[in-house]
């Protein structure tokens, strides 16, 4: 029999149906303003719920929905002052251990979200956002590797009373010098047991030994430094309120931050790129001393010679007695007693020991706080590319030690944008080797907005356009085909939702394009078909082999723009990847929904009859 | 309705030398332009600084380049973008200014100049070591097509069916790139994408005329390829101009309404249409015909008379 369907053909398209529609649907709902708040350190529970609602009650905001979801809290509102408002009022009124973050909240019903049914996830260039990539100074990595082994195998060598010369790294190369062949010969073994990341050389005629790090150890330095970087980069956006942000690794090297609904981008790059840490160290002589060294330029051997930020010059001792590693807290505050911007710090329990101990033996003498910032920039030096690297290294005070003090004090020395910058990133963790940001794609929200708007104003007119046409030049078969078309736009909606595939501007071009080539399928049937008619053959006959003979050309055809998107989905980057999304899926749901779809309802309505006509 | 009524007839094959002959000059024309101008790629493949901003009324572009230059951004580009309120700004890469911070500086310093409210809306950054990687990644990307598009066809058609599709698709891509070259557009990442999706579109017309080609020479009793490769493109010829005139109208909306961040890849998606449909008619049919083509070329291969038959 021709042109018949059996029932569970119907079915199966009844069910796709159904499916695409449901999936399809929560696009249609827009979103809620709406405030999340997290822990930074533990999953909320129901009584932090209770205790946002009351601290939102007491102040009289009215909230459209508040949830315990994925271990945090989520309270949705009518309007974005009220959102801002609220969330003004939550920062104020919450523990600091508290994260409050604004976020649009997908407004999908319950029913439809019991189902898993979520709207697709837009992109930064239609949502507004910043896009970061960034470098991880690998060199700086291993450098600090390097130098951190370098001081252990002097103190290594000290223990085991070894006698070296001297000790220093030239080069990725650290070279220990020995003065005669017995110390050397001694030394070589115990290293070598010692120090399993390194690879030991003996260099008999200058008495030396060289050790380079092993392909390994530097292999695994590379991946901690990434992924260390990837944590504290993860607890500054906490630290600056994002609700959804993107922190992925891209590459050996290379890190990819996105932050949707920031706009502030200068305050971005400070805290995401910023290194800035602090180092405690006592001066060395007198203020006179200071002078004449900067003047002599010699520096006593058991002192280094800082600057503060007025150009000042300070001896401090080469001792550190706590690194900005030890520092487990920080806020900023204003001093009570002078009434200018401060840092307060908490130690851990090591830095809290050593900071009691220097105190309480120095009380009267004076301690600095110095401030550390490293930076990377590559430049173009002709046709090639450099990295310059600096490090500044300023005093921001010196004060005497008045008395004994531990685990709890404060600095000051800095303006309070700095203050509170510098406390923000002493709470996150330092980076383990500094970043360079090398792309930014900074989109604003007006424009994100405008995006959205103008993407789907271009759908929809030239969806229509292609629904008038088709009408018009294939009578009733284009109203078929027209159906065809709008169940592919939904199952193509519908599988990026599921998928939760990025929708970006260029995707929406290729939904676009999509739309203007799914009917290439039906029209290569329809001219079959009147082919077939034309030469004399019976209606139903007609419209089998348009279908049939049709069939192989679709196939090819799409196959070829299949590949191309397949190559531009695996080579390229960002917004082109949600081109090339949106292609490749939308090819395969306008292949179903043009050759299965519309077969079966011109089977429904031409199959099994008697025709003398068709409208074609 | 239909356009084009009873049987059609045109001798498209007598024609051809024409044909030839304006492709000819249209592709010496682009591959000149490209050898002298290039092409004019946006900071996506060359590195540097874009940055949008919309003011509440009328920008004065004469002021902002002003103050950037006496700012020392002295090689900035101003530019309105789309409307009189909207400017773009955009500032190559130099040997000391490769910082993201350059464009906060910026932004500031409009900021500094205007009395009027500005509004941030777009700022773009991108390295040079990230320049010259999208270079790479971009050309590996149409190479890795093209390679694959060529697997493809030499694995679906006898040898001259994929030479000439395979001729077609050059034509159009040199024709499109040279359309960017030769008008100075910005040739950017989404026109990239917009030139493999040209590869694909144009391949996709050409196999269709080819697989009528191809079916005809079987089927037909004639002797002459010439007539076999006319009645094709004829047959062809109503579904050809409707799927590229449906697609156009969809690409025609976005050009139009898509918005200014798009028009790049809706103009390159034009041009390839356009080029796109006078390739599968002319370009891949006529270089058959110049191989001297043949009804033995389609019946050796027995084995594609395979189809699968369900759709």
């Amino acid at each position: 029999m021709l042109n018949h369907y059996s029932l569970w053909k119907y079915l199966m398209l009844a069910i796709v149906l159904i499916m695409g529609s449901i999936y399809a649907l929560p696009n249609l709902y827009g979103e809620d303003p709406s405030v999340q708040i997290s822990h930074r350190s533990q999953a909320l529970e129901e009584d932090d719920r209770l205790l946002v609602e009351s601290a939102l009650k007491k102040e009289d905001i009215t909230f459209k929905h508040i949830e315990l979801a994925d271990n945090k809290v989520l309270v949705r509102f009518n309007d974005e002052q009220v959102q801002l408002k609220a969330a003004d009022i939550l920062k104020a009124a919450l523990d600091k251990k508290y994260l409050v973050a604004l976020n649009l909240a997908a407004a999908t019903p319950n029913w439809l979200r019991s189902l898993n049914a979520s709207p697709m996830y837009l992109g930064l260039d239609l949502r507004g956002g910043i896009h970061f990539l960034m470098e991880v100074d690998m060199h700086a990595a291993i450098k600090r590797v390097e130098e951190s082994l370098l001081s252990d195998i002097r103190s290594f060598l000290r223990e085991e009373k070894v006698r070296y010369s001297d000790a220093r790294r030239d080069d990725n190369t650290l070279r220990i010098e020995f003065r005669d062949t017995d110390n050397m010969n001694q030394a070589l073994p115990l290293l070598k047991k010692q120090f399993r990341q390194l690879d030991f050389t003996q260099q008999d005629e200058q008495l030396s030994i060289e050790a380079k790090l092993t392909e390994v150890a530097i292999r695994d330095e590379k991946k901690l430094a990434l992924q260390q970087n990837i944590i504290t980069l993860r607890n500054r956006v906490n630290e600056l309120g994002v609700a959804e942000p993107i922190i992925q690794q891209q590459g050996d090297s290379r890190i990819v931050v996105q932050l949707p609904g920031i706009q502030d981008s200068a305050r971005a790059k400070t805290i995401l790129g910023g290194t800035a840490t602090l180092e405690f160290r006592l001066t060395e002589g007198d203020v006179n001393d200071w002078y004449s060294a900067k003047e002599s330029g010699r520096v006593p051997v058991k002192a280094l010679l800082y600057h503060e930020r007025n150009g000042d010059p300070v001896l401090l001792s080469r001792r550190v007695i706590v690194t900005g590693d030890m520092i487990t807290d920080a806020a900023s505050t204003i001093d009570t007693d002078k009434g200018v911007p401060a840092v307060s710090v908490s130690l851990d329990g090591k830095g809290a020991k050593k900071m009691n101990d220097t105190t309480r033996e120095n009380v009267g003498h004076k301690m600095a706080v110095v401030f550390i910032e490293n930076k990377v920039e590559t430049k173009m030096v002709g046709d090639e590319m450099v990295k310059q690297r600096s490090t500044t290294k300023e005093v921001i005070n010196v004060a005497t030690i008045q008395g004994v003090f531990g685990a709890r004090f404060q600095i000051t020395g800095m303006e309070s944008q700095e203050a509170r910058d510098l406390s923000l990133l002493l709470r996150a963790g330092s980076l383990r080797a500094p970043i360079e940001i090398i792309e930014e794609r900074t989109i604003g929200p007006n424009l994100g907005a405008d995006n959205i708007q103008q993407g789907y104003r271009s759908v929809m007119i030239g969806f229509v356009l292609v629904l008038i046409f088709m009408a018009v030049y294939y009578k009733t078969f284009g109203l078929i085909a027209n159906l065809a078309l709008t169940f592919n736009l939904v199952l193509l909606i519908a599988i990026l939702s599921l998928l939760q595939a990025t929708l970006t501007l260029p995707g929406i071009a290729g939904i676009v394009l999509t739309v203007g080539m799914a009917v290439d399928a039906n029209v290569l049937i329809f001219e079959r078909i009147r082919e077939e008619l034309k030469n004399g053959n019976s209606i139903q006959a007609s419209i089998h082999a348009g279908y049939e003979k049709a069939f192989s050309t679709i196939t090819d055809a799409n196959i070829t723009t299949l590949i191309a998107a397949i190559v531009l989905f695996s080579l390229g980057t960002g917004p082109i990847k949600g081109f090339a999304v949106t292609l490749s899926i939308g090819i395969l749901t306008s292949m179903f929904s043009a050759i299965v779809g519309t077969r079966a309802i011109v089977n429904f309505v031409y199959g099994n009859r008697n025709l003398k006509k068709i409208s074609i | 309705m239909q356009l084009l009524h009873g049987k059609m007839n045109i001798d498209f094959m007598s024609k051809r030398k024409i044909a030839l002959a304006a492709s000819l000059l249209l592709i010496v024309l682009s591959i000149a332009s490209l050898a002298k101008n290039g092409l004019n790629f946006g900071i996506d493949f060359t590195g540097g600084y874009l940055i949008e901003v919309g003011y509440p009324n009328d920008a004065d572009i004469e002021s902002i380049r002003n103050a950037l230059a006496s700012n020392n951004f002295k090689d900035a580009q101003v530019q309105n973008f789309g409307t009189s309120k909207d400017v773009l700004i955009r500032i190559a890469p130099s040997s000391d200014t490769n910082k993201a911070t350059i464009s906060d500086k910026v932004l500031a310093t409009l900021k500094q100049d205007s009395d009027q409210k500005i509004e941030m809306r777009r700022v773009e950054y991108v390295g040079p070591q990230v320049g010259a990687e999208l270079r790479d990644q971009g050309g590996m990307a149409m190479l890795v097509a093209l390679f694959f598009i060529l697997v493809y066809v030499s694995l679906r058609f006898q040898f001259k069916s994929a030479v000439s599709s395979i001729l077609a698709l050059i034509h159009d891509v040199i024709i499109t790139v040279g359309f960017f070259s030769i008008f100075q557009l910005d040739f950017d990442l989404s026109v990239l994408a917009a030139v493999l999706a040209i590869i694909g579109y144009s391949l996709n017309d050409t196999v269709v005329v080819l697989d009528r080609i191809r079916e005809t020479f079987r089927n037909v009793r004639k002797t002459e390829p010439a007539d076999i490769i006319n009645l094709s493109i004829n047959q062809t010829l109503s579904r050809t101009l409707m799927t590229s005139f449906t697609t156009l109208i969809v690409v025609l909306a976005l050009f139009f309404i898509g918005g200014e961040v798009i028009h790049g890849f809706a103009a390159a998606l034009i041009i390839g249409i356009v080029v796109g449909t006078y390739s599968s008619v002319y370009v891949a049919s006529s270089a058959l015909l110049t191989m001297d083509i043949k009804k033995q070329d389609f019946l050796v291969q027995s084995k594609e008379e395979i189809i699968d038959d369900r759709p």
